[in-house]
């Protein structure tokens, strides 16, 4: 099945009928891998047990942002390449995207009040990381508020581009200012910081994590190919029943 | 598996992260049969697709 071919809705929920539960199958599996490795873990030296909170809270925030690059690309979907399903693809994200952006605030929080001695602080890295939750929010506030999807479609492709300025703010936020976050310690010049006792729970809980979006992901976009369905099915009744 | 005198925050982290997952997948399963109930409903009334394909039949 190539590409062209996914354009078509029909196809494209028949692949998900398909693959679905082997995704579903492989992120149950590799989460209790990620799990059982995280519990096994040892404490760190200066941080104790609470190391554990990384093994939840850097996949929810590499996901925070991979979930807008999703939607970005999508959006360039929509915009330049007018593909039928690609604001399919931004719209079922964008609730997603939110709710890993939530547990990465919120873990980051529980994280920092035992390291850090506080919930929270107005330094760069929280806030374009609480910018981004609210602009999850914003797009699906816009999706809701605009009744045609197509128009929907494209004013939420210009904004998810527009916000995606704020991704390598995101990133290098923890070197372009002082801040209290620590910075960058896997994805860096000179390769990780991290110790392999920590890097491989780590990365196994990120992939399980990935596993988990792309599950949700093509489920979602399933739904709202129903729900256009089930819109277009409403007006063509609406319009018999005029006639 | 002792967790120190943060247990409360490791615990209310991943309790956190298990819960909002779990509310997310219910979301997700909820709204799709919550649809294809929608669309069954509507072919039973005699509202088809100009296709003629069933709405929730795959190919």
């Amino acid at each position: 099945m190539s590409l062209i071919d996914l354009a078509n809705p029909t196809k494209f929920l028949a692949l998900t009928a398909r693959i679905l539960p082997w995704l579903a199958a492989a992120t149950a599996i590799l989460l209790a891998i990620g799990l059982y490795q995280s519990a096994a873990a040892f404490d760190d030296y200066h941080q104790g047990a609470t190391v554990k909170i990384m093994f939840i809270h850097v996949p929810n925030a590499w996901l925070s942002m991979f979930v807008w690059g999703v939607m970005s690309l999508a959006s360039l979907g929509t915009l330049v390449w007018r593909h039928p399903l690609a604001d399919v693809a931004a719209k079922a994200a964008a609730p997603i995207g939110a709710a890993f952006t939530f547990l990465a605030l919120v873990t980051g929080s529980l994280w920092g009040r035992p390291m850090w001695g506080t919930y929270w602080e107005w330094d760069a890295r929280l806030t374009s990381v609480l910018i981004l939750f609210l602009m999850y929010l914003g797009l699906m506030a816009l999706w809701r508020a605009v009744e045609d999807p197509s128009r929907a479609a494209r004013a939420a492709a210009v904004l998810t581009l527009v916000g995606a300025i704020n991704l390598p703010i995101i990133k290098f936020s923890v070197d372009w200012w002082n801040t209290l976050h620590q910075p960058a310690s896997v994805f860096r010049m000179g390769g990780p910081t991290l110790d392999r006792a920590f890097l491989i729970p780590l990365l196994v809980m990120a992939i399980a994590f990935t596993l988990l979006f792309v599950t949700l992901h093509l489920a979602a976009m399933r739904n709202e190919i129903l729900r256009r369905r089930v819109r277009s099915l409403q007006m063509m009744q609406a319009s018999q029943k005029a006639a | 598996m002792p967790l120190g005198p943060y247990a409360s925050f490791i615990v209310s982290a991943y309790s956190l992260v298990a819960l909002v997952v779990t509310l997310l997948i219910g979301w997700i399963v909820l709204d799709y049969r919550n649809q294809t109930q929608r669309l069954r409903a509507l072919e039973e009334s005699g509202v088809v697709r100009r296709s003629g394909r069933g709405a929730v039949d795959m190919p």
